[in-house]
C-alpha cells in the first residue's frame, strides 16, 4: 500500500510540475508584446517598463521560470493588473462559491444518475430503459450555455420560484446546480446501467437470488455495491468536466466563482490572474483525481496490487 | 425511424455548411424596423436585435461549426493518432515522456485549457480551431496508443518484424487498419464535442468575431433579450442541440455497429 501511495504521489508532483510549466508558458503565447497588450498600446513607457520588470518578462526564460516555481512554492500569485489586489486574496474570495456550486451540481449528479441507472439496468429493453437512456442523450447532447438560459427562462422569468442570477440563499443555487449536473448525470446513469448489467449477470447473484434473499437486498446489497467501484472512479474523472462547465455555468448565472474570474481576467486582458486561475482549478482536480486513485487502490487491492505488478 | 432522422440532420448541416455561400442569404444586413421582430413568413425564426434575419444566421453558423469541427477532429485525429501508435510502437523512454505529456494536457478539466489558450491567443475561427486541436489531439493518442500497445505482440507483427519490414511500415500496414474501427467511433463523439466547444468559447466570446456568426455567439446575444425576443435563444440552441444529439446517436450506432467495447 505504501508503495502504491508513494508512486501515485510522485506521479501527481510530476504532473503538477508539468501543468505549472505549461501555465507558465501561456504567457508568452500572447501575440506580440504582453506588456502592451495588457496596457494597451497607448500606455506610457514607463508604466511599460514597470510592469516587464514585475513580471519579469526582461529576465531570460529560465530565471522566469525558475522565480515562477518560487513564487508558486510561497502561494505567491502576484497582484492583479486591474484591481491591484493580491491575486491569492482574489482566489480566496471566489473559492467558496465554486465548490458550492460543484458540490450541489455533483448532488444533482448522483442523485438522478443512481435511480435512472439502475431502472434502466432493471428493465432492460422495456420502456424504462429506452426513456432513462433518452434522457441520458439528450443531457449529454445539450450544452449548459442553452440549458441554463432556458431554465432561466421557465422558472426564474415564467414561475419566479427562483432568482434570475447572482449567489444569495439557496434558491439561487437550484438552477446553477441543475444546469451543471445534468451533463454529468447522463454520463453516470449510462455508466451505472453498463456495470449494473455486468454486475447481476454474474455467478454470485444467481446464489443470492437462489437462497431466497429479497429482490431488493440482492439489488443493493450484491448488485449496487459491487457496482459501485468503477462508477466512484468515474465520479472522480467526472470532477474535471464538471469543473470545466462550472465556468461556462458560472458566466449564465453570474455566479461569482473562480470561473467567472477566469473568463473576466480573460476580458481585461490581466493575465497574471487567468494564470493563476487556470492553475488552482488545474491542480485542484489533480488533487482529486489523485485521492480518487488512492481510495480505489485502497478499496479494490487487485488495483494497487495488479500496478505494482506491472511496474 | 430515430436512424433516418439523425443521418438526415447531419446531412443538412454538411450541406447547408457547404453551399450556404451559394444560398441567397443576408446574415449581415440590418432591416431596422424588424429589430427583434418575431418570425413571420419569409423570415421563419424572426429577427435579432440587430434586425438581421435569425434563420440566415443560423446557416451561417451551421458553416462555423461544420469548419471548426472538421479541422479540429481532423488535425486531432492524425496527431493524436500519429503520436499515440509510435509512442506505444517505440515503447521505452520515448513512450514514458509522451505518456507524462498527454497526462500533463488531461490535467486541465475540460474545456479550461482551451478556454485560456483562445483568451490568449485572441478571438478569431483560426485561434479557435488551434485552441481546441491542442486540447483534442490527447483523446486520440491515448485511445491510439492502448490499442497499439494490445497489437504489437500480435503474430502478424512479429512475422513482419522477424522479414525486416521497417516500423513505419509495420505502423501503417499492420497497425493502423487495425485500430480503424475504435478511432471512427472516437472521430464521431468528437465532432459533438467540438461542436459544443467551438459554440462554448462563442458564447464566452473568445470564438469567432461580428459580423461572423456562430451559434454560442447567437445564443449570448439572445440571452440579453430573452424577455421580449426569446425566439433569438431558442433557435440556436435547438439546432445545436439537435445536430449534437444526432451525432451523438450516430457514434452509438457505430460503436455497437463496429462492436468496440466501450473505454
Amino acid at each position: 500500500m505504501i508503495r502504491y501511495l508513494l508512486s501515485q504521489l510522485a506521479s501527481a508532483v510530476l504532473v503538477m510540475i508539468g501543468v505549472s510549466c505549461l501555465v507558465f508558458f501561456l504567457i508568452h503565447l500572447v501575440p506580440g508584446d504582453p506588456v502592451e497588450v495588457m496596457l494597451g498600446e497607448s500606455a506610457n513607457p514607463a508604466d511599460r517598463e514597470a510592469l516587464r520588470q514585475s513580471l519579469g518578462l526582461d529576465q531570460p526564460l529560465l530565471t522566469q521560470l525558475f522565480s515562477f516555481f518560487n513564487q508558486l512554492l510561497h502561494f505567491d500569485f502576484g497582484h492583479s493588473l486591474y484591481s491591484k489586489q493580491p491575486i491569492v486574496d482574489m482566489l480566496v474570495e471566489r473559492i467558496p462559491a465554486t465548490v458550492e456550486l460543484a458540490l450541489a451540481g455533483l448532488f444533482i449528479a448522483v442523485v438522478i444518475a443512481f435511480p435512472l441507472g439502475t431502472i434502466a439496468a432493471l428493465k432492460q429493453g422495456t420502456r424504462w430503459d429506452y426513456g432513462a437512456m433518452g434522457f441520458s442523450l439528450i443531457g449529454v447532447s445539450i450544452p449548459n450555455f442553452w440549458m441554463g438560459p432556458i431554465l432561466i427562462l421557465l422558472f426564474s422569468i415564467g414561475l419566479g420560484w427562483f432568482p434570475v442570477s447572482g449567489r444569495e440563499g439557496w434558491s439561487s443555487l437550484v438552477l446553477p446546480a441543475i444546469t451543471l449536473g445534468t451533463a454529468m448525470a447522463a454520463i453516470l446513469s449510462r455508466m451505472i446501467r453498463a456495470t449494473l448489467l455486468e454486475v447481476l449477470g454474474e455467478d454470485y447473484i444467481r446464489t443470492a437470488r437462489a437462497k431466497g434473499l429479497p429482490e431488493g437486498l440482492v439489488i443493493i446489497r450484491h448488485g449496487l455495491r459491487n457496482a459501485l467501484l468503477p462508477v466512484v472512479t468515474l465520479i472522480g474523472l467526472q470532477l474535471g468536466t464538471l469543473l470545466g462547465g462550472a465556468v461556462i455555468t458560472e458566466m449564465v448565472f453570474s455566479w461569482p466563482g473562480l470561473g467567472q474570474l477566469t473568463i473576466e481576467s480573460i476580458h481585461r486582458r490581466d493575465y497574471p490572474v487567468l494564470q493563476a486561475c487556470v492553475l488552482f482549478i488545474s491542480m485542484a482536480y489533480v488533487l482529486i483525481n489523485t485521492l480518487t486513485d488512492i481510495v480505489y487502490g485502497w478499496l479494490d487491492p487487485r488495483i494497487r496490487l495488479g500496478q505494482e505488478t506491472a511496474q | 425511424m430515430l436512424k433516418f432522422f439523425s443521418i438526415g440532420i447531419i446531412v443538412l448541416w454538411a450541406l447547408l455548411a457547404l453551399t450556404g455561400s451559394l444560398l441567397p442569404l443576408h446574415p449581415n444586413e440590418i432591416e431596422l424596423n424588424k429589430i427583434l421582430a418575431p418570425p413571420e413568413p419569409g423570415a421563419w425564426l424572426g429577427y435579432d436585435d440587430l434586425g438581421r434575419p435569425v434563420l440566415d444566421r443560423l446557416i451561417m453558423g451551421a458553416q462555423t461549426s461544420f469548419l471548426v469541427a472538421l479541422w479540429v477532429v481532423s488535425l486531432s485525429l492524425v496527431v493524436g493518432t500519429m503520436v499515440g501508435t509510435f509512442s506505444a510502437y517505440t515503447g521505452g523512454w520515448v513512450d514514458h515522456f509522451i505518456v507524462r505529456i498527454i497526462d500533463i494536457l488531461l490535467a486541465f478539466p475540460g474545456i479550461l485549457l482551451a478556454i485560456a489558450l483562445a483568451g490568449i491567443l485572441g478571438p478569431g475561427i483560426d485561434n479557435v480551431i488551434i485552441a481546441l486541436s491542442v486540447v483534442g489531439w490527447v483523446g486520440f493518442a491515448r485511445l491510439s496508443r492502448a490499442q497499439v500497445l494490445s497489437l504489437k505482440h500480435r503474430e502478424h507483427v512479429q512475422a513482419a518484424v522477424a522479414l525486416g519490414v521497417g516500423r513505419f511500415k509495420i505502423i501503417r500496414v499492420h497497425l493502423i487498419p487495425l485500430i480503424t474501427a475504435p478511432l471512427i467511433v472516437e472521430s464521431t463523439f468528437a465532432v459533438a464535442g467540438v461542436i459544443i466547444s467551438e459554440a462554448g468559447l462563442s458564447y464566452l466570446g473568445l470564438g469567432v468575431q461580428p459580423p461572423e456568426a456562430s451559434w454560442g455567439s447567437m445564443i449570448r446575444d439572445g440571452t440579453r433579450y430573452m424577455l421580449v425576443a426569446p425566439h433569438m435563444v431558442i433557435a440556436p440552441g435547438l439546432v445545436l442541440m439537435m445536430i449534437v444529439l444526432s451525432v451523438n446517436l450516430m457514434g452509438d450506432r457505430a460503436r455497437d455497429w463496429l462492436d468496440v467495447r466501450s473505454r
